[in-house]
């Protein structure tokens, strides 16, 4: 038990990245101070929760290259409602943020289900359309910081506990991935659909509803963080987290998910996502420019894919048995 | 002569299940014409028939998979309508397989409960109690496996346990095995058939599917079989011989004659030194004629598709020296075979041996279209005549030559296949498990073919796993277990007993 | 063996009759519609200079379609194309600044788009990694190449013997964008439609297993594919920068997603197995109508794309409503 935990792909990618925060800690002390590790994880909340629910989408064979449009246009929605009606009580936003993106990844959802559309064609479609509509919405215009009530703008950043609530929101979303996945039958049913489909409609699962699932989750998380990408920068415009799906998908793939699904695990999102984010915290303190953060991720990429694929390799059919004298 | 045996009042027992009337149609084919089946609790039912008699056909019907078009299904009496696979599962009718259908990358435990898993008061899966009672039951039937361990580490031995165990989770009350021993060690098979009886004791009724007759006849209590999608006849299994068995799968006795041919065997075309793989196969050295037909028997798994695979480039070997016509020839690579003159009818036909989505001539020119294009450039008409010759030679069964190739029949796609290969003008034919999966008709056809082919002086490997063809169309039989040559037999002691001994390995280690 | 004189027809039904039924004809009739309602709601539509102009919006996403469709056709993708532009676009502005000539520059651009499309086939091909996610690495790390290179500066100051690649024009409103689109549109259909390779490229994308067995040297094809694409872009990249006139890191942005509309639009299928050239050819078409008509009703390019999304969705998705409407009945 020991053994596996110790090889797991988790675990090394855990010291990975506690080796790279060691590095930059040894000529750069400041890096591990309390706040800034605060920091750096609180820069990487939306992330973990985006990384999350991607994560539950690669694992049934899909892919959702929505995500940030649908946060952004989230965002913009309930930035635009916030401005109109300032008293709109927080948890109430929050509802709306986490439906209006959950009805996105409906539609996503019921286009691979109910007319088998494959996944990356619907998401690449889905992904312009929902950009489209910000501009519909708003004009081209922005929203602005002073146009967002104090404490809309506050909720993300208030402070519990030495955390911001953003933090701990993507803490609160981990845990539940991790009930969701190891004690639920639709989390099981996830691995199911992704390690083998067919055997799947044997047990009564239904491939194409687990999916259309996978996509409302990821729909809700990204709607989710829609609202705390707008509250937490103050600002809301068309193009906000332009590009950002692709860090996405590489924070699964960096955390061991594999794209053939049926494999990963929360703490390899988590892990994934973290990797990236200390990284991209990293570069302005070691001196290297922040262009240099595009190719460290996208080289990343590259090494756990080829990563991945060695270590699930699964080995042919051993035939040979050693010549034993005793059978 | 068989007689359809009367029920006496002791023996009348109420089937669990009976399925009377069933129609199954397919576009263009009749799957299954109005069957019959009773399973009865506590026994063994034997299924038999070729392939394509429709076996497959109705386990897919009892486990809900297909909806019938017509006829009737009672369990215990009353009529039922799976309307689901889960819904099949649910009324206690579970299926083993030959492929696993389970999931690889799932617990033991998880596997054996997916579906339903014992919940913990707030709803969720109770994953202690889960894991409890996989050991449980796992114990019960005597299989030493670890609940905790990925589905994927385990052997195929092991993977038959778990779906056993999981068939006992859902209180099954049918159990249908298809096919099970076939990746099977023997003494694997033992344990299956001591699963088995246990099984029956428990007054589970139990649909036992092989071709196998020593099987068969082993653990049956009773048997039922289909023919050309029919019912032929059920019966107490005590009351037929195996020949009365055949008879009754194939209607007509059974035509045990195989080509005669002159033995015209020349120099060798192909030797094999030393032949090695780290993993599938080890030590094989053997020697091809000219106009040989070399025969290779050994159970499921013994590592001969392995090897013809690898000989045809597919794998690396990673010792070994391969001569054709006497020059030591390096292969890396399927193309480089067939430039060689060495070409592979697998026996997985769909996935290896056809490209389903291109019309038949474009499969059969494939290999040879440097031959039918010109300078790169294809040269349709080239194409349709090369195409036109070999499957004319083959009598191929077909609307046009346009016809995209996933619509014919097994046989005829093996047609197209050998058609395709003989358009290279190979010199060595590798065929694996050639007449696998075809009705007898179009067997006879293949062995004629395949004689008429060593006659014009090719010389052709023919991987098999059936007896009477190994012995009726090789010269010469080499027997492959576990991956290694274990006997080369020739002429008188080329016998049946000889075969299973050297395949099965019985005999030589305890068992 | 009795030989029977059983022989079998070549075609069913002929070539011609088949051509009615399929994807193209449908995009024809898209194309031809949007053609006539643009000319009534624009009265700027029908000028041949406006409607040159038009054909700047897919020339250079065209040329990167027509090598992306074959290796779609095959079950692979790439996701870095418009990387790749950054990143020879990049390396011609380096070649700028120390001061090389037009053929240099060229030459620069093709060896970078080679190489990049290299560096893909060798993880797709050699190292076996599926090439969705290899492609997004690589599609980040060409980029972010490019970002380190140049940070948010830009070259400028590229020589006029090398502006006519993307402003000049062969004959009257012909520009030499055009001509080469229509040049290689002639030269991917006899390559997919009428050579070995073509077919061996159908014959792996609707079965690879198989097709290797056949004795199709899979990896080899494939890694050819990759390098094509990636020349492509090299291709794009020179006619892109000549037509801007200078490098910015963020060149070319996005792209790879509109050339993937392309190439679904224009009737391939994703999964692999299927499409052709002239379905790309009148996919670019259709793209480059709508844009252009859009454009000049002052549509903003963002809710245009909202168009695009739909067109992308929509026309996979009714033929398939449609059929569940007919089972229904």
């Amino acid at each position: 038990m020991i053994k596996r935990f110790l090889i797991a792909r988790e675990t090394l990618l855990l010291g990975v990245i506690l080796s790279l925060i060691a590095l930059i800690a040894s000529r750069f002390p400041g890096f591990v101070a309390a706040g800034n590790l605060v920091n750096v994880f609180n820069d990487t909340a939306p992330l973990i929760i985006l990384a999350l629910g991607q994560m539950v989408v690669i694992v049934t064979r899909c892919i959702d290259l929505s995500v940030a449009g649908n946060l952004a246009l989230t965002g913009m929605a309930v930035a635009m409602l916030n401005s109109i009606a300032p008293d709109l009580p927080i948890p109430i936003i929050l509802t709306i943020s986490i439906v209006l993106g959950a009805v996105m990844g409906l539609m996503n959802g019921l286009l691979v289900w109910k007319l088998e559309i494959p996944p990356i064609v619907v998401t690449l479609g889905t992904m312009t359309i929902f950009r489209g509509i910000i501009f519909l919405i708003s004009d081209g215009k922005w929203v602005n910081a002073h146009e967002m009530s104090a404490s809309f703008t506050g909720f993300p950043r208030a402070e519990v506990m030495g955390l911001p609530v953003m933090s701990w929101i993507a803490i609160g979303v981990s845990l539940m991935f991790l009930l969701l996945i190891t004690r639920t039958s639709l989390g099981r049913a996830f691995f199911a659909v992704g390690g083998n489909p067919h055997a799947a409609v044997y047990t009564g699962i239904d491939v194409g509803k687990t999916q259309c699932a996978a996509f409302v989750i990821s729909g809700a998380l990204a709607g989710l963080v829609g609202y705390l990408w707008v509250a937490r920068y103050a600002v809301a415009y068309v193009d906000i987290a332009g590009g950002f799906e692709l860090e996405v998908v590489a924070a699964c793939v960096i955390g061991g998910i594999s794209i053939a699904g049926g494999l990963g695990s929360v703490g390899g999102a988590v892990l994934g996502a973290l990797f990236l984010g200390v990284v991209k915290n990293a570069l302005p303190v070691v001196h290297i420019s922040p262009f240099w953060q595009l190719a460290i991720s996208g080289a990343a990429i590259v090494i756990a894919v080829t990563f991945n694929a060695r270590s699930n390799r699964s080995s042919g059919r051993v035939i040979l048995k050693p010549v034993r004298p005793d059978s | 002569m068989f007689q359809q045996q009367t029920l006496t009042d002791k023996d009348i027992t109420l089937p669990i299940l009976q399925l009377s009337g069933i129609v199954k149609i397919f576009p263009g084919v009749k799957a299954l014409d109005k069957v019959s089946l009773n399973l009865y609790p506590g026994q063994v039912t034997a299924l038999v028939g070729e392939n394509g008699a429709g076996k497959s056909t109705i386990v897919k019907v009892l486990t809900g998979i297909y909806k019938p078009d017509d006829g009737e299904i009672l369990l215990d009496g009353q009529a039922i309508n799976f309307s689901t696979a889960h819904h099949a599962s649910a009324a206690g009718i579970t299926a083993i397989h030959q492929e696993t259908v389970l999931f690889d990358d799932l617990t033991v435990a998880e596997n054996i409960f997916i579906g339903h898993a014992p919940r913990t008061k707030l709803g969720l899966i109770d994953t202690q109690e889960t894991s409890k009672l996989a050991q449980q039951l796992l114990q019960g039937i005597g299989a030493d496996i670890d609940p905790s361990i990925r589905l994927r580490d385990l052997g195929i031995a092991s993977k038959h346990m778990v779906a056993i165990a999981r068939a006992l989770s859902i209180d099954a009350r049918v159990v249908i095995m298809d096919e099970p021993t076939a990746a099977l060690s023997y003494k694997e098979i033992q344990e299956l058939y001591a699963l088995v009886e246990q099984l029956r004791s428990q007054g589970k009724a139990i649909l036992f599917i092989s071709h196998k007759f020593d099987e068969i006849f082993e653990i049956a209590d009773r048997f039922n079989v289909f023919r050309d999608g029919q019912f032929i006849a059920e019966g107490k299994i005590e009351s037929v011989t195996e020949a009365d068995l055949v008879q009754l799968m194939v209607g007509r006795s059974v035509n045990k004659i195989y080509p005669q041919r002159q033995e015209k065997i020349c120099e060798d075309v192909l030797e094999v030194e030393r032949y090695c793989h780290p993993t599938e196969f080890d030590d094989i050295n053997f020697t091809l004629g000219r106009g040989e037909i070399l025969g290779f028997y050994g159970l499921v798994g013994a590592g001969r598709s392995e090897l013809m695979q690898s000989l045809f480039g597919i794998t690396k070997p990673s010792d070994g020296v391969v001569k054709i016509g006497g020059a030591t020839t390096v292969i890396r690579s399927p193309a480089d075979a067939v430039g060689h003159g060495i070409v592979y009818v697998p026996e997985d036909r769909g996935k290896q041996g056809v490209v389903i989505g291109l019309p038949i001539f474009q499969n059969v020119t494939l290999p040879s279209l440097n031959y039918t294009s010109q300078k790169g450039f294809i040269r349709l008409a080239e194409e349709f005549k090369l195409a036109r010759e070999y499957t004319q030679r083959l009598d191929l069964r077909a609307s046009s030559l346009d016809q995209d190739v996933g619509n014919l029949s097994g046989g005829n796609q093996q047609k197209v296949v050998i058609a395709k290969w003989l358009a290279t003008q190979p010199i060595v034919i590798i065929l694996d498990e050639p007449t696998k999966g075809i009705d007898i008709g179009s067997k006879a056809a293949v062995h004629e073919f395949m004689s008429d082919l060593a006659e014009q002086g090719l010389s052709v490997i023919m991987v098999s796993s059936e007896i009477p063809e190994v012995l009726g169309m090789s010269d010469r039989v080499i027997v492959m277990r576990e991956g290694r040559m274990v006997a080369e037999l020739v002429g008188d002691d080329l016998t049946p007993e000889a075969l299973i001994r050297h395949a099965a390995g019985i005999g030589e280690v305890n068992p | 063996m009795n030989f029977k004189t059983r022989s079998l027809p070549d075609r069913l039904h002929s070539q011609r009759s088949q051509a009615f039924k399929n994807w193209e004809t449908l995009l024809f009739a898209v194309a031809v519609s949007i053609f006539v309602v643009n000319s009534f709601a624009s009265p700027y539509f029908l000028d041949a200079w406006g409607l040159s102009d038009a054909t700047f919006n897919f020339t250079e996403k065209a040329m990167i379609a027509f090598a992306m469709a074959l290796l779609i056709i095959t079950g692979e993708i790439d996701l870095s194309v418009a990387s790749i532009i950054a990143l020879a676009s990049t390396a011609m502005g380096v070649g700028l600044q120390f001061g090389l000539g037009t053929t240099e520059l060229v030459f620069i651009g093709l060896t970078v788009g080679l190489l990049c499309g290299a560096f893909n086939a060798v993880l797709v091909t050699v190292l076996g990694l599926p090439s969705i996610v290899v492609t997004i690495g690589t599609m980040s790390l060409f980029r972010g190449i490019s970002y380190i290179v140049l940070g948010d500066q830009s070259y400028q100051g590229y020589p006029p013997e090398f502006a006519f690649f993307g402003q000049g024009y062969v004959f009257w409103v012909f520009s030499f964008e055009l001509v080469l689109f229509a040049l290689l549109a002639l030269i991917y259909g006899i390559l997919l439609h009428k050579t070995n390779f073509g077919r061996a490229i159908y014959a792996i994308g609707n079965n690879p297993t198989g097709a290797l067995f056949s004795g199709i040297r899979v990896q080899r094809v494939k890694f050819i594919l990759f390098l094509l694409t990636g020349l492509m872009s090299g291709v794009a990249a020179i006619c892109l920068t000549s037509r801007l006139g200078s490098t910015r890191p963020s060149i070319g942005a996005g792209m790879e997603l509109e050339v993937i509309t392309m190439v679904v639009l224009g009737g391939v299928n994703i999964l692999g197995g299927s499409g052709t050239i002239l379905g790309v050819v009148l996919a670019a078409f259709v793209m480059g109508l709508v844009t252009f008509g859009f454009g000049l009703l002052n549509v903003p390019g963002i809710v245009m794309s909202i168009f695009i999304g739909l067109l992308l969705i929509g026309v996979i998705a009714l033929p398939r409503l449609w059929k569940m409407f007919l089972n229904r009945r």
